[in-house]
């Protein structure tokens, strides 16, 4: 089976963050998101990422930075030749691992 | 502890939910409290239509409330909740109309009237929609503009209620999950109002968002609040299954088949809908049921196409007429590989939408005091099986019917903090962190395999029966599911409530269909295949003492 490989920056808030890397199942036409929900599915529940629409390309909520470019983790391919680097989106402060703040101002509890 | 007050609460921020804001305020609630476990107006179903409103508008014929009504019954199969039903097709002009006066874009003809198409199970051209394929996410983005503009609502993102606080038999508010500190919070509501969508999430292959779990249905039935017509999950006949579609909602066909037809074929090339007693010579008219069930029993039987479905075909329409259609939705297919002038795409039933859910009277108020629903968490007012276009009005005129209704009612009893006290450590103790050998997402991907294989759009007492059971082992393993460590943002914490809910909305479904023994609309029971004239009641589902019940219409 071919594999896909995972580079993923982990951290809580301003702590120090580190990447670490996850090898998932590769299926044509298969996306990033994909690959996390299997991660937290099967190697680790704990893995943040925002999403809700899961495929549909409306809600916008699974900013990241894949590679160093801002894109929907739900409309990125997986490539399977390749570590691919997910990065929290930039310029927002992290929550944990690659949810960041996107809530508006007024929408959030403190 | 944080603490909030509110005069109306609202939990979940779809289009029902910020309908009812809107209206709870236009009542003169002055604390109007709008959740949403995602984000206001981006999770949820709403956002996710990309199909028609229905409304009995007459832009574009003579059509009536009573018409629209008429249709509404008929697909209901005998089931409907005449009052709901009423309701939901009388008031879904204003509504619409409405939606129109703040700019949501309903297509319109030259001249100016809305543009109304008919969909199937609609006896006029009745159904409206914002082109191409963006009826749900301009519907969200009016909503949240309109909620915005209100000082009355205060919204908040990313809470997750766990728990209605009931105290002498009333709902009085209740506590919740704040995600990103793992924190309990907890809320007083002089009314609570449900509107948390469906359950579709519980099913392999869905059209869901990640907050379809069924947890508003939990919610209800643990403060005593009953469930109507449980056993009804629409499934959405055509969608996509392959090639894989990236960035575009699975039930995305249905708007170019009213336009252009389309063929559905088995795996070997051959039109089959004729067997199962439909004609489509003329156009796009089997109603989703009878759609579903004959894809499923070509399926089993062994005709369907590589990945389990059938053939949706469009080769033959001519190339010009395909882009007049499909508009920019052509490159949007490109980028992942279809061209429907050269290839079929496969499709199967999808669970879409659910029939059933908290049952209400006309004021979206339950039986028990305090609490009311909105949208697709109300069951009954479709029955057995949904028309086409009648889930937005229907969250549009609930969610404006449970706003106003529940800023106008008193408050049925005191907050009481100590009410709200083990909902508030149950949070507390899961976000310690919680060692264990088992992953909710795992549990919830067995779940959702579980209720396509065994009360899906086939079904079976065998079947049925083997799904209460695992259910039921997997409600009692719900102690040993692990808890990752660390209080902010824990996915797999909101996991494990997510997981309990869902088995709660699991079970209430398998046993309204294990008690139904007959076959009517989106329920098919394999060994009951006839619809029983004398069985054409609602059966109702409570939980006592945690144990969910299901009885029989009466």
């Amino acid at each position: 089976m071919k594999m896909a490989r995972l580079s993923v920056r982990r951290g809580t808030g301003a702590a120090p963050a580190r990447y670490e890397e996850f090898t998932v199942p590769f299926e044509d036409g298969a996306t990033v998101l994909d690959a996390l929900i299997w991660v937290r599915a099967h190697r680790d529940p704990s893995l943040a990422i925002r999403y809700s629409c899961i495929n549909a390309n409306v809600c916008k909520e699974c900013t990241i930075a894949v590679d160093g470019k801002v894109v929907y983790a739900c409309t990125t391919r997986l490539v399977a030749d390749r570590a691919m680097t997910l990065d929290p989106l930039p310029g927002k402060r992290r929550l944990r691992d690659l949810v960041t703040e996107t809530r508006p101002p007024r929408e959030r509890l403190k | 502890m944080t603490h909030l007050d509110a005069d109306v609460l609202i939990i979940g921020a779809g289009g029902a939910g910020m309908y009812a804001a809107i209206a709870a305020a236009r009542a003169d609630a002055e604390r109007v409290l709008l959740l949403d476990k995602s984000l206001v107006g981006r999770g949820g179903a709403t956002i996710m239509a990309q199909m028609t409103v229905a409304a009995a508008l007459g832009e574009e014929s003579d059509d009536d409330c009573g018409l629209h009504l008429a249709d509404t019954l008929e697909a209901g199969r005998g089931l409907c909740d005449a009052t709901l039903a009423s309701v939901l097709c009388e008031e879904a002009p204003a509504r619409i109309r409405e939606m129109g006066e703040w700019q949501v874009g309903w297509a319109r003809r030259d001249g100016g009237r809305i543009a109304q198409v008919t969909a199937p199970g609609h006896s006029r051209p009745r159904c409206c929609y914002v082109d191409f394929l963006n009826t749900g996410p301009a519907v969200a983005a009016t909503l949240r503009r309109q909620v915005s503009r209100i000082d009355a609502i205060r919204r908040l993102s990313n809470l997750t209620v766990t728990d209605l606080v009931v105290s002498e038999g009333a709902v009085i508010g209740a506590v919740a999950l704040d995600a990103a500190s793992g924190e309990p919070v907890t809320i007083a509501a002089a009314a609570t109002i449900v509107a948390t969508g469906g359950l579709t999430r519980i099913y392999r292959r869905n059209s869901a968002s990640a907050n379809m779990g069924g947890d508003g249905y939990a919610l209800a039935l643990a403060a005593g609040a009953e469930l109507v017509d449980m056993e009804f999950v629409q499934f959405f006949p055509i969608g996509h299954l392959a090639p894989r579609l990236v960035g575009m909602d699975p039930i995305m066909w249905d708007p170019f088949r009213y336009k252009l037809g389309g063929r559905l074929l088995d795996g070997a090339g051959n039109e089959f809908l004729a067997r199962y007693g439909s004609d489509e010579t003329d156009a796009y008219t089997t109603p989703r049921d009878i759609a579903s069930h004959a894809i499923t029993k070509e399926v089993a039987a062994g005709r369907g196409s590589p990945h389990g479905g059938v053939y949706l075909s469009f080769e033959h329409i001519p190339a010009a007429d395909l882009r007049q259609a499909f508009g920019p939705v052509i490159e949007r297919l490109a980028r992942n590989g279809i061209d429907l002038a050269r290839a079929p795409v496969e499709v199967s039933p999808i669970a879409h939408y659910h029939m059933g859910g908290i049952a209400v009277d006309a004021r979206m108020a339950t039986r028990v005091p305090g609490l009311y629903a909105a949208g697709e968490a109300v069951g009954g007012a479709n029955g057995a099986n949904r028309l086409s276009g009648n889930a937005i009005p229907e969250a549009l005129v609930f969610g404006e019917r449970a706003g106003r209704f529940a800023a106008a009612g008193k408050p049925a009893a005191r907050w009481n903090a100590s009410a709200a006290g083990q909902a508030v450590e149950r949070i507390r103790r899961l976000a310690e962190g919680r060692s264990g050998e088992i992953a909710a997402a795992a549990l919830l991907d067995e779940l959702r395999a579980l209720m396509w294989d065994d009360v899906g759009p086939l079904r079976t007492a065998a079947g049925l029966e083997r799904a209460l059971a695992r259910i039921g082992e997997m409600r009692a393993a719900l102690p040993e599911v692990a808890i990752a460590p660390g209080r902010e943002c824990n996915a797999s914490l909101a996991d494990g409530f997510e997981l309990s809910a869902s088995l709660v909305a699991a079970e209430a479904v398998t046993r309204a269909a294990l008690a139904r023994r007959e076959s009517r609309g989106a329920h098919q029971r394999e060994d009951f295949p006839a619809s029983n004239p004398k069985l054409a009641k609602s059966g109702l589902v409570s939980m006592e003492a945690g144990r969910v019940a299901a009885r029989a219409g009466a």
